[in-house]
């Protein structure tokens, strides 16, 4: 299914990111699983999840412009389905 | 584990490939060999192990290493050897790593991992254990692991599935021998509720004098290209990117890490660019130096001109090197190929010509073949050798 704009999605506690020039490594310690976020501004977002916000506040705080969005919710799609997110 | 890319919000910074190039602040995640020391000696060793270097990383440094690890966000290490579980603080060190956001995947012969062991590991979170095992029928894997090393996997295989640890891996290095057993491999791996994980065999080690006759042929890369493709559920540790040259590339990172996302660090805390290079012209510094494994990481001259772009040669005009980036450095240099020359396992055959000039220690430009450094293989036993299956000592903590 996917990332709705409405969606409210935090980061998952056993999920860590460390900041690159790219964007960011994200390990998950509990599936071992690694992504790489790559868009400083996906990090920017994905940081910006606090459970309170909808995705499309997220996008808005950190400035996504609406042509960019689509792209940007399937990339939290990724994120979701390998638990990086999930549902607040 | 394959790294999962993140689908791309346009526009790229950069492909990360080319950022991976570069080098990143930190390994994205590094081998850890605690100990030379090994109850057996396989002779494809990476490692030429055997006996322990009375060197060795005290427990203290190796915490010291740890809470460095921990600063610099390496999420996790791949702890090995030697036998790892050897080291009286195996356990430890283990759970230090743990308990500071370094999670663990260790790497044993399953000798001393007994039914104690494998409730204790199964215990602990954020924890992965690979069982290594070259065969899936003792005659093929106890050829290259020594008599009684099929039984010892087996029987830790056991004690791990009895214990509830759930998905382990059971690690294969893919040889002559075992590649038409790769099925078996991963039924057996299955039937005790694990993962198949299988490798490359590098000319590193013991292994630069097995190589010749252990790596599969040609028609048998094929065989395994294919047999992993549309395999997602096996692992590879992405060290196969050679055979994407065929045609599509297998999923995961397709590029030499070496000293740009990931290292080795020896048990006595020297830093080589990968596991498979244990050879002074990869030894970049050692952690116990004035600014530790840090220190090493970002500034050793080696680590940077690694992270140089790659030097013009055969490969860079190659329609393939996309896919396939020239292949793997420790192999080229172990059998005598210069690190611009294709690999030597490249699979359109185009390093068949210099490996047939290559020639009773003499490499394929005249220089001599280098030598593992160190051999740590204990003296008069043979290789591989038969295996006591002496009783675990129980190692607490
Ligand atoms: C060096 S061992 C150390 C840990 C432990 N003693 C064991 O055997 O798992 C780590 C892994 O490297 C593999 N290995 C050894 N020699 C190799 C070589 N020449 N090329 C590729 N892998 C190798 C082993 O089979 C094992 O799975
Ligand atoms: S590969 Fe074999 S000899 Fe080398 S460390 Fe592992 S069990 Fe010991
Ligand atoms: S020539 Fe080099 S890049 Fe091309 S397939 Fe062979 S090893 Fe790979």
């Amino acid at each position: 299914m996917a990332v709705r704009p409405g969606d409210r999605l935090v980061l998952h506690p056993d999920v860590a990111l460390r900041p690159e020039r790219f964007g960011a490594l994200a390990y998950h310690f509990g599936n071992r699983r690694l992504s790489f976020l790559k868009h400083p501004d996906l990090v920017a977002v994905v940081e910006s999840l606090d459970g309170e916000r909808t995705v499309a506040e997220a996008f808005d705080v950190v400035g996504v412009e609406e042509a960019r969005r689509s792209s940007f919710l399937s990339a939290l799609e990724t994120l979701r389905s390998s638990e990086m997110v999930r549902a607040a | 584990m394959p790294p999962e890319v993140v689908h791309q919000p346009p526009p790229a910074t950069r492909p990360l490939v080319d950022e991976f190039r570069l080098g990143l602040d930190a390994p994205i995640c590094l081998t850890w060999e605690l100990t030379y020391a090994c109850n057996l000696s396989c002779s494809h060793c990476l490692s030429s192990s055997g006996r322990r270097d009375p060197r060795e990383l005290t427990t203290e440094e190796c915490f010291a290493v740890v809470d460095e690890l921990q600063r610099l966000q390496v999420f996790y290490v791949n702890l090995g050897g030697g036998e790892p579980m050897l080291r009286p603080d195996f356990f430890p060190i283990v759970e230090y790593a743990i308990d500071h956001q370094v999670g663990v995947k260790f790497s044993t012969n399953g000798t001393y991992l007994d039914r104690d062991a494998a409730r204790r590991l199964a215990s602990m979170d954020y924890l992965d254990v690979q069982v290594s095992l070259d065969g899936a029928t003792a005659p093929v894997n106890d050829a290259v692991r020594g008599r009684g090393a099929h039984r010892a996997a087996l029987q830790a295989m056991e004690h791990l599935a009895d214990a509830g640890f759930g998905a382990f891996k059971v690690s294969v290095v893919v040889t002559r021998e075992n590649v038409d057993e790769l099925d078996e491999l991963r039924a057996l791996a299955e039937s005790h509720g694990a993962q198949l994980r299988v490798t490359r065999l590098r000319p590193s080690g013991r292994g630069a004098d097995t190589w010749d006759r252990l790596r599969p042929t040609q028609a048998q890369q094929r065989q395994l290209y294919d047999w992993l493709l549309g395999r997602d559920d096996v692992l590879t540790g992405d060290s196969f990117f050679h055979l994407s040259a065929f045609g599509q590339a297998l999923p995961g990172l397709n590029l030499c890490g070496a000293g740009r996302v990931v290292c080795l660090i020896d048990p006595v805390g020297d830093v080589y660019a990968c596991p498979f290079v244990i050879h002074d012209e990869f030894l970049a510094g050692n952690v116990r130096d004035p600014g530790g494994f840090t220190r090493v990481w970002r500034d050793s001259e080696l680590f940077e001109s690694l992270r140089e772009p790659d030097s013009e040669g055969a490969c860079t005009s190659c329609g393939s090197y996309d896919a396939c980036q020239g292949g793997c450095m420790a192999s080229k240099f172990f059998v005598g190929l210069d690190l611009s020359d294709p690999d030597p396992e490249c699979v359109l055959g185009n390093a068949e010509d210099l490996l047939g000039r290559v020639d009773a220690g003499v490499g394929a430009h005249g220089d001599p073949v280098p030598r593992p450094t160190a051999d740590h293989s204990r003296p008069g036993v043979p290789v591989p050798s038969p295996v006591a299956l002496r009783p675990t000592r129980r190692r607490s903590a």
